[in-house]
């Protein structure tokens, strides 16, 4: 079936790197010094999949010691430092730059029909800065680490932590400043830069998710800059900010922190809802349902997510009536969440379906967002928050949210457009198999958090009572699952780029103006400049047109309105 | 598989009541995950390529009305749970009468816990059943957390400022005691039990600890010891207000304000006197910080709780 889909014309080379972009030049120079969006998305695919590795070596290695009880396989330091650099580098090397930077970078020109992002030189610019914020937070992980959780909660960080947190607080600093500069380019990208006849609405959702995702950077990152240095201040210099004992305020670094960080799970999830927007339609073979209210949607979410941070600090000490409020937004923020997912299944409807290995990571998507986005429901519940809070069921939520969310969606998405940016096809059955693992090795890892949260296992316990230890075995060895299906993709997608076959300029008949140049696009994306003339996902009303089914399209009856076109 | 688990034990009816609302939770989640998947898999399945399924545009006014009716639909859904939820919070807010209560000093990494007749213990809390307890929190250092799942509540312990929370028990047993805020090293071990009684066994307990004579007695000693009854119990109260019944009023400030004499007042005027002076009187109030740990503040706040005035009588 897929076979049928793509096409293989093209010969055999012997290497990819010597068609477009690629072919612009292979030494060490020609990519450090690129202006190239494309090129300069490669350095972060690299550079963030690095990040994903060290990230993950150290979430195993607390998967190992949980499997009993005792504290017995590291130290308690050394378990509180591996959870700490866990979230540190998956939240801010890897979830937060992943499909901005990489999908984002590359295809966000080519998508509006434009040559190059708006600031080439500050696109490099960005990357370098991600990459000094990467090097201090590996010379805090040789330092000996940082113990204070990637929340950094004062008076713990600025006082009483005997680690380097500031080299940590630094590295994420420099790294947001990275993402800001990414944030303003794609924003004045897409305002001024989009090709005759690219009006707002025909922008693809993917386009949509990166212009909101982008505001909400550049409006959200400053604070967590600002909150950081103020917690560096207190704790370099003596300023007295946080410490209670000073006349200062603990609770303060926390609604400072959540205001950024609670926008920051829109700015990992909106990019991912852009992606599952653009391959939902693709494979179903349909206009994406409710185009308008998608929008609406991603706009609604990035405005209301920036009021809702007080749902972290239900326990606290916050004030009941403000938690009273804050519950109540939260449960509406989680409104347009819900229309977003019920329009993707209705994309489903009188679609022409095929499950490629992108389509199956995007069902995957919807369910586990869908999961992760219910229990949020619960979290936002003040009185069960309560109970809940802290413990194992806020660490499933947010990863059937991050990870099974977003990274499924990465994995969508480096699946759907890697022919484009490669040149090369991948082997499609392994990468199946690799999706449906994923998706069962993250219900194997996370489910069973859920239970033991609920049943009171508190979160970063590097030992724990006996009656925890069932769920902890087996979350313990859905993650060995889970590593294996992170590494299938590694290991194939790296033997296609010299054995793959060549891919065709649109290998999945995807509409969008990136399927419309080769693969890989000249350096220049475009032969010619683009005008576009087509709504959105403007598929065909049955699917294909080819005789098969041009046959299998007479049999119906005329639809009362429809088909006017 | 000897503990297997799948809810903590509920030992008080505020606990059932929380689990009520979570079946509730489950039930609709369950209910949208089960919608989301089967239209998902017949879609799937009916609409897989090449099949005879009828294809086709649908018209503007389906989708137009589709998308209005589900994004009401869910916004009114979503409220109703908000409300559900809230309902039951609401209901927690505010002062339990007659509360026996327990002081609770969180440090890294252990629980000081200090019962209204000076019994102290530590990682264990001993309470009778069904009796209100209210616990009256502080940490001394880094910010921890109060964890009882067997009763569903958490609280934050701050440094530098009282937090409290309540329960009444109805089930005796031994639960378990968490630290639920990441505190340092050794925070996983920043834990023990509670251990909810009847109230005669409670009563046995409690006479054979040590250490046992009157918080509020404990605190009129240090009260003396410290120099403050030299001004506060000074007659006439020229120098200092009389702290006879404070507890509760409201006290007028020298900037005009008023302000209610709860505990984290009183424990301000301790370690801040400078801050908040009542009306009529010259800040020559000394500071406490450094002199008075935690425990002992506890022990002054309860004399001076219990202090009605006739106490007079020091030389």
């Amino acid at each position: 079936m897929t076979d049928a889909v793509l096409g293989d014309t093209l010969p055999h080379d012997v290497t990819t790197f010597d068609k477009g972009y690629l072919g612009d030049g292979h030494t060490l120079r020609s990519w450090l010094f690129t202006t190239d969006h494309k090129r300069i998305a490669i350095l972060y695919a690299v550079t963030i999949t690095i990040f994903f590795f060290i990230g993950g070596i150290a979430i195993a290695l607390v998967r190992i010691e949980l499997v009993t009880p005792a504290q017995d396989f590291v130290t308690a330091d050394e378990y509180n430092r591996l959870f700490t650099l866990h979230g540190i580098v998956m939240v801010w090397f890897f979830l937060v730059p992943s499909i901005p930077t990489t999908f984002g970078n590359f295809l966000l020109p080519m998508m509006i029909g434009a040559r190059d992002l708006a600031f080439p030189k500050l696109n490099l610019f960005s990357w370098y800065l991600t990459i000094i914020g990467g090097a201090l937070t590996i010379y805090m992980l040789l330092a000996g680490g940082v113990d204070t959780g990637w929340t950094f909660y004062t008076p713990y960080s600025s006082i009483y932590s005997n680690s380097h947190v500031i080299a940590a607080a630094m590295a994420v600093f420099v790294a947001g400043f990275g993402t800001i500069a990414t944030g303003v380019n794609f924003i004045t990208t897409i305002h001024t830069m989009r090709a005759p006849g690219m009006t707002w609405f025909r922008l693809p959702l993917f386009v949509w998710a990166m212009y909101t995702v982008s505001v909400v950077i550049v409006l959200a990152t400053p604070v967590l800059a600002m909150t950081l240095l103020l917690m560096t201040l207190e704790r370099f210099f003596g300023v007295p900010i946080f410490n209670p004992n000073e006349g200062g305020d603990p609770l303060l670094f926390q609604h400072l922190f959540w205001f950024y960080s609670h926008p920051a799970v829109y700015i990992m999830i909106l990019p991912a809802m852009g992606v599952v927007s653009e391959v939902i339609p693709c494979f179903a073979r349909r206009r994406l349902f409710g185009y308008d209210f998608m929008v609406y949607a991603l706009i609604a979410i990035s405005v209301i997510g920036f009021f809702v941070w007080g749902h972290h600090m239900f326990v606290s000490g916050q004030s009941a009536y403000a938690n009273l409020v804050f519950s109540f937004l939260s449960f509406i923020v989680a409104v347009p969440s819900a229309i977003k997912v019920f329009n993707w299944t209705a994309t489903l409807y009188r679609g022409q379906i095929t499950y490629e290995s992108p389509m199956l990571y995007s069902f995957g998507f919807v369910g586990l967002f869908t999961i992760g986005g219910l229990t949020g429901l619960f979290l936002a519940s003040i009185p069960i928050d309560i109970h809940a809070t802290d413990t194992y069921f806020v660490i499933a939520h947010f990863h059937y949210v991050m990870v099974g969310g977003t990274v499924s969606a990465f994995f969508a998405a480096l699946h759907f457009w890697w022919p484009k940016i490669t040149g090369r096809m991948y082997p499609e059955a392994w990468a199946r198999f690799a999706a449906i693992l994923m998706f069962f090795g993250f219900n194997f890892t996370f489910f069973p958090q859920f239970i033991m949260g609920w049943a009171g296992m508190p979160r970063r316990y590097g030992s724990y009572p006996p009656e925890f230890q069932i769920y902890h075995v087996l979350s313990s060895a859905g993650a060995a699952v889970l590593a294996i299906a992170y590494l299938m993709p590694l290991a194939y997608l790296t033997w296609s780029l010299r054995w793959g076959r060549r891919a065709p300029d649109n290998p999945w008949r995807a509409t969008g103006l990136e399927w419309q140049t080769s693969s890989p696009p000249p350096t220049h994306n475009f032969e010619k400049l683009p005008i576009v003339e087509n709504e959105p996902y403007d598929y065909h009303p049955r699917g294909y047109v080819d005789q098969e089914h041009e046959a299998a399209g007479t049999a119906e009856s005329p639809q009362k309105g429809g088909e006017q076109r | 598989m000897r503990h297997f688990i799948f809810f903590p034990p509920e030992a008080s009816e505020y606990a059932r009541h929380i689990d009520w609302i979570y079946f509730g939770l489950i039930g609709i989640s369950v209910i949208i995950v089960g919608l989301v998947v089967v239209l998902m898999v017949s879609f799937g399945i009916r609409y897989r390529r090449g099949s005879p399924a009828v294809r086709g545009r649908l018209p503007e006014w389906v989708s137009r009305d589709v998308e209005i009716g589900w994004t009401v639909g869910t916004l009114f859904a979503f409220v109703f749970i908000f409300w559900f939820a809230a309902a039951t919070f609401i209901t927690t807010i505010g002062a339990t009468p007659n509360a026996l209560e327990i002081h609770v000093v969180g440090k890294q990494w252990m629980w000081k816990i200090e019962h209204p007749n000076g019994v102290r213990e530590i990682n264990e809390l001993h309470v009778p059943v069904n009796v209100p307890v209210r616990l009256v929190m502080i940490s001394q250092d880094v910010i921890h957390s109060f964890f009882l799942p067997a009763l569903r509540i958490k609280q934050d312990v701050l440094p530098g400022r009282y937090t409290s929370e309540s329960f009444t028990a109805d089930k005796t047993g031994i639960y378990n005691l968490f630290c639920a805020e990441y505190c340092g090293t050794d925070h996983a071990r920043m834990g023990g039990r509670i251990d909810i009684m009847t109230k005669p066994d409670y009563q046995k307990w409690l006479d054979a600890q040590p250490g046992a004579h009157n918080l509020a007695e404990k605190g009129r000693q240090l009260f003396v010891r410290l120099g403050c009854a030299g001004c506060h119990f000074e007659k006439g109260h020229t120098r200092a207000p009389d702290l006879a019944g404070v507890y509760g009023s409201y006290v007028r400030l020298a900037n005009g304000r008023t302000v209610r004499a709860d505990e984290a007042y009183l424990r301000d005027s301790i370690l801040q006197p400078a801050r908040d002076i009542v009306a009529g009187y010259q800040p020559i109030m000394p500071s406490f910080k450094g002199t008075v740990s935690e425990d002992q503040i506890f022990d002054l706040v309860a004399f001076i709780k219990s202090y009605s005035g006739s106490g007079e009588a020091i030389k």
